[in-house]
């Protein structure tokens, strides 16, 4: 079994190991800033973010910058459009997520489809909209540490203010909690989130990571600290699952050909939702059962 | 402070998008009184608060905390905002809750101690919600949420605790629990209470002192002063009629004030 799952050379080989790092990074980053997304219902502006990352990827490629550059750039610039049109109402923000996601898609298109006509950039699309970890280049590694750096630090700032204003932006206002300062960090933050973890898994797919994880710690977790370590724990361990299953992918097929990372790692996050949200539900059975001294007809049978 | 009113309103003008909701607004509040901001939904009940937490400007008049201008994120206020609706997802147990109240607001680092446990457990004995400490917030049946929101606007020891329609969504036995916790409040810790209630019955053994808001304006002092036809009627700007039975008040309007105001064919409206 172990056979199966570690096959020869997987600690040894310099790449897997970049990849392991980068996955760890990315998805602790993701785990931190996602909780509060997942809590601030911004599901769907992540989401959003992550079309702006593509159209900022894509712009990148072209321009033959670095990819981190234009996932984040792109990110951030999306997030400060979003604060523009309005993200203090609930409605308010979901039009001015639908907007900026339009324009950033539109944006995409375009970008993708002059990659395409550059013989130089042959397979970016396919990098920039569902990435492969096992590509990335060494020397990014010392930019995402830096980065994450920069976004735990940010979030752990904020934290308390930001909680407040997710548990009750009425509350936190009256306690001079400034909604919109916080409300802007908290999005530019998300933007660099979504633009590490697009370099892992892709742009398009880094949706999963930010909302996957959180939302299957945030099903079994009473405290913000419990949340927060879960949600990074099952991140870490769906991108390292993902890398290991994909390096195996190579000998499996036996063709010489792997599958995509980022597919195990986003299968990886499915299956966990699914496994927590079982646990869940067992716990709430079990706490809305009867009494103990009252199911005994079960242990009958043994006697 | 001697001699300083805990809070003044001194002839403050609302408006809301341009249309006046309340005009000249005058009245006091003073250490360890329970006031009740009485009156019919939609009066302006909830924008006087708001005006009182510096989070609505007003368009004349001003707010003295201790004679001085209020400001946003007075500490020496805490506030009970109507209908907070808990998500069940919230990873939050109710005396980490608690202790928002005392640093929830605050950007950096934690710097709780074993000074902030105490508190805050001193603060669930006195709400009586330590049974359920250690409970997520989004698991709280109405009574106890309000419960828990009182600690965690008590625990940053405010000198005035403004609530907002805190008894509407309760069951009349809960709502009772919750008058004599907030009654306890005043006379245990000297905390001033401002209370507002579409329904003042339930306040009457309680209430020092009545804030009455109708049709624009206030008329503010003790209960026996305000709830009195005369008062009423200039307020509302027509005749109502103040009737008293078993203890209780109903503010009856209609009729032309020659004392048969209840005839048949103008059916009476019961505007408290």
């Amino acid at each position: 079994m172990v056979r199966f799952l570690f096959e020869p050379g997987l600690f040894s080989n310099d790449t897997v190991r970049t990849a392991l790092l980068l996955g760890a990074l990315v998805s602790i980053v993701s785990g931190v800033v996602g909780v509060f997304t997942v809590l601030r219902g911004q599901s769907f502006a992540g989401h959003a973010l992550t079309d702006v990352a593509t159209a900022g990827g894509a712009g990148a490629s072209l321009a033959a910058l670095s990819p981190l550059v234009g996932f984040i750039g792109g990110g951030v610039i999306g997030a400060g459009a979003m604060d523009a049109i309005g993200v203090q109402r609930v409605k308010d923000r979901d039009v001015a997520t639908g907007v900026v996601l339009g324009a950033a898609t539109g944006l995409s298109a375009l970008f993708l489809y002059l990659i395409t006509l550059q013989t130089t950039t042959t397979g970016s699309t396919q990098s920039i909209l569902f990435g492969s970890v096992f590509t990335v280049a060494p020397s990014t590694v010392p930019d995402v540490l830096v980065l994450s750096a920069v976004v735990l630090a940010g979030v752990t700032l904020i934290r308390r203010p930001l909680l407040m204003s997710s548990i009750s932006p009425e509350l936190a206002a009256a306690r001079g909690v400034r909604l919109r300062v916080v409300g802007l960090i908290f999005m530019v933050m998300l933007a660099a989130a979504v633009g590490l973890s697009a370099i892992v898994i892709g742009s398009i797919l880094s949706t999963a990571l930010l909302i996957g994880p959180p939302a299957s710690a945030l099903r079994v977790a009473s405290r913000l600290s419990h949340a927060l370590v879960l949600a990074c724990a099952l991140g870490v361990a769906a991108t390292w699952l993902g890398v290991v299953f994909a390096y195996d992918s190579y000998y499996w097929l036996g063709s010489g050909r792997g599958l995509p990372v980022s597919f195990f790692v986003v299968a990886d996050v499915a299956a966990e939702f699914v496994v927590v949200s079982l646990v869940a539900w067992r716990r709430r059975q079990r706490t809305t059962a009867l009494p103990e001294s009252l199911t005994v007809p079960e242990q009958v049978g043994w006697v | 402070m001697v001699g300083l009113d805990l809070l003044e309103v001194d002839g403050v003008d609302v408006a809301l998008s341009g249309r006046m909701i309340l005009r000249d607004v005058n009245f006091r509040i003073d250490h360890g009184e329970f006031t009740g901001l009485i009156g019919s939904n939609g009066a302006g009940k909830t924008t006087l608060l708001r005006v009182l937490l510096g989070l609505q400007d007003v368009v004349r008049g001003r707010v003295l905390v201790h004679g001085a201008p209020m400001t946003r994120s007075n500490s020496s206020v805490g506030y009970v905002p109507q209908k907070v609706l808990f998500e069940t997802d919230v990873p939050v147990r109710v005396r980490d809750f608690v202790a928002l109240g005392i640093d929830g607001h605050r950007f950096g680092l934690a710097r709780r101690s074993h000074h902030t446990d105490d508190l805050v457990d001193e603060m669930l004995e006195s709400v009586e919600a330590t049974s359920f400490a250690n409970r997520r917030i989004g698991s709280l049946s109405g009574g106890e949420q309000q419960r828990v929101l009182i600690a965690h606007a008590l625990v940053s020891k405010p000198e005035l605790l403004l609530l907002d329609e805190p008894l509407a969504n309760l069951d009349p036995g809960s709502a009772q629990e919750i008058i004599e916790l907030l009654h306890s409040v005043v006379t245990d810790q000297h905390v001033a209470i401002l209370l507002s209630a579409h329904e003042m019955n339930p306040l009457l053994p309680v209430m020092d002192r009545v804030v009455y808001v109708a049709n624009g304006r206030v008329a503010s002092g003790t209960t026996d002063e305000v709830v009195q036809p005369e008062v009423l009627s200039a307020l509302y700007g027509h005749h109502v009629d103040v009737l008293r039975v078993h203890g209780r008040v109903l503010v009856v309007a209609g009729g032309d004030g020659h004392g048969d105001s209840l005839v048949a064919d103008h059916p009476p409206v019961v505007v408290d």
